[in-house]
């Protein structure tokens, strides 16, 4: 299924790339939601309380955007993501991003956005890695297995 | 107001622009995700590079962000003790693997960290599991990493040695 939608996904970078730099200027720390949210537990006490400021923000952003943004650009769905995960799937596939994203310090924000942006070998590494593991995963489920 | 009330206020709202941002691109949509790594589609023209343009966008707005504290001389940020990242610099194993592991992840499941939290205010019911497993392994894992990395002195010599590559 085709469902190029240019426009929205460039405005919706441009708008992470906001984020990233209020994150940056105001509070000197990388937009990485792994490390953010890897660094969340356990509860420490001093600077920690604002990763739980942010992250209580993304679902909060993530409505805000779902309910705008339709309205706005004709290319965006009104209907929410649907997920047919099974809750064994979920879990499984959780630690693995979980695992992954702690021992490869970054995910698709910390790497993919800022790391990039930086111009950071181990981030261009990074990426390279995880795109071509993903793909092939995405490969083997498509067309292999199913 | 005082520094730290301004950086929480900062914090969620980096957080919540970060959510709309992912919201108003669909990613978080895991039918995007997998359309977007489904490579083998390009040939057909079925392939989705949304994401490509999500990243570009982010990238073209973050290039000049990140480096506002050079070119503009801040000692430190606006709100907050000091301007923190990485020292890193060497590509080693835990990144190749770490990374590895997360791309199967992430193309078994459609969901990277950010998307599944934001999806918490979508459809919180279907995505609970996966942000409660990420967290914990994360969290495993970060123990792991923790012990790995601690000075070996208080272990015995053979031990030593013989984790020691």
């Amino acid at each position: 299924m085709h469902t190029f939608a240019p426009l929205s996904a460039t405005l919706g970078g441009l708008i992470i790339g906001l984020a990233t730099t209020i994150l940056w200027v105001v509070n000197g720390r990388t937009a990485g939601i792994s490390n953010i949210a890897g660094g969340a537990f356990p509860i420490r006490r001093g600077d920690e309380l604002w990763r739980f400021f942010f992250l209580l923000g993304l679902p909060i952003g993530a409505w805000l955007g779902f309910v705008a943004a339709p309205g706005l650009l004709p290319e965006v769905p009104a209907t929410l993501p649907t997920i047919t995960l099974s809750p064994v799937w979920l879990i499984g596939t959780g630690v693995l991003v979980g695992v992954g994203t702690r021992v490869g310090r970054g995910c698709t924000s910390g790497h993919g956005i800022c790391g990039l942006s930086r111009l950071s070998v181990r981030s261009f590494v990074a990426v390279g890695t995880f795109m071509v593991t993903a793909a092939i995963t995405v490969f083997i489920v498509r067309h292999v297995v199913s | 107001m005082k520094r730290a009330t301004v950086s929480l206020i900062s914090a969620a709202v980096s957080g919540i622009l970060f959510g709309a941002g992912l919201s108003v691109a669909r990613m978080t949509d895991p039918q995007k995700i997998w359309n977007f790594l489904d490579v083998a589609a390009i040939p057909s023209g079925g392939w989705d590079p949304s994401l490509a343009f999500v990243m570009i966008g982010g990238i073209a707005v973050a290039f000049f962000g990140l480096r506002l504290d050079r070119w503009f001389r801040l000692g430190r940020p606006l709100a907050g003790p000091a301007f923190i990242k990485t020292s890193r610099t060497k590509v080693d194993l835990p990144l190749v693997a770490g990374a590895a592991v997360f791309g199967i992840g992430w193309g078994l499941s459609g969901f990277c960290p950010g998307p599944a939290i934001a999806d918490l205010g979508l459809v919180p019911q279907d995505v609970y599991l996966f942000v409660i497993a990420m967290v914990a392994g994360s969290w495993v894992a970060g123990q792991i990493l923790e012990w790995t990395e601690r000075p070996r002195e208080s272990t015995t010599t053979s031990a030593a040695t013989s984790s020691a590559r």
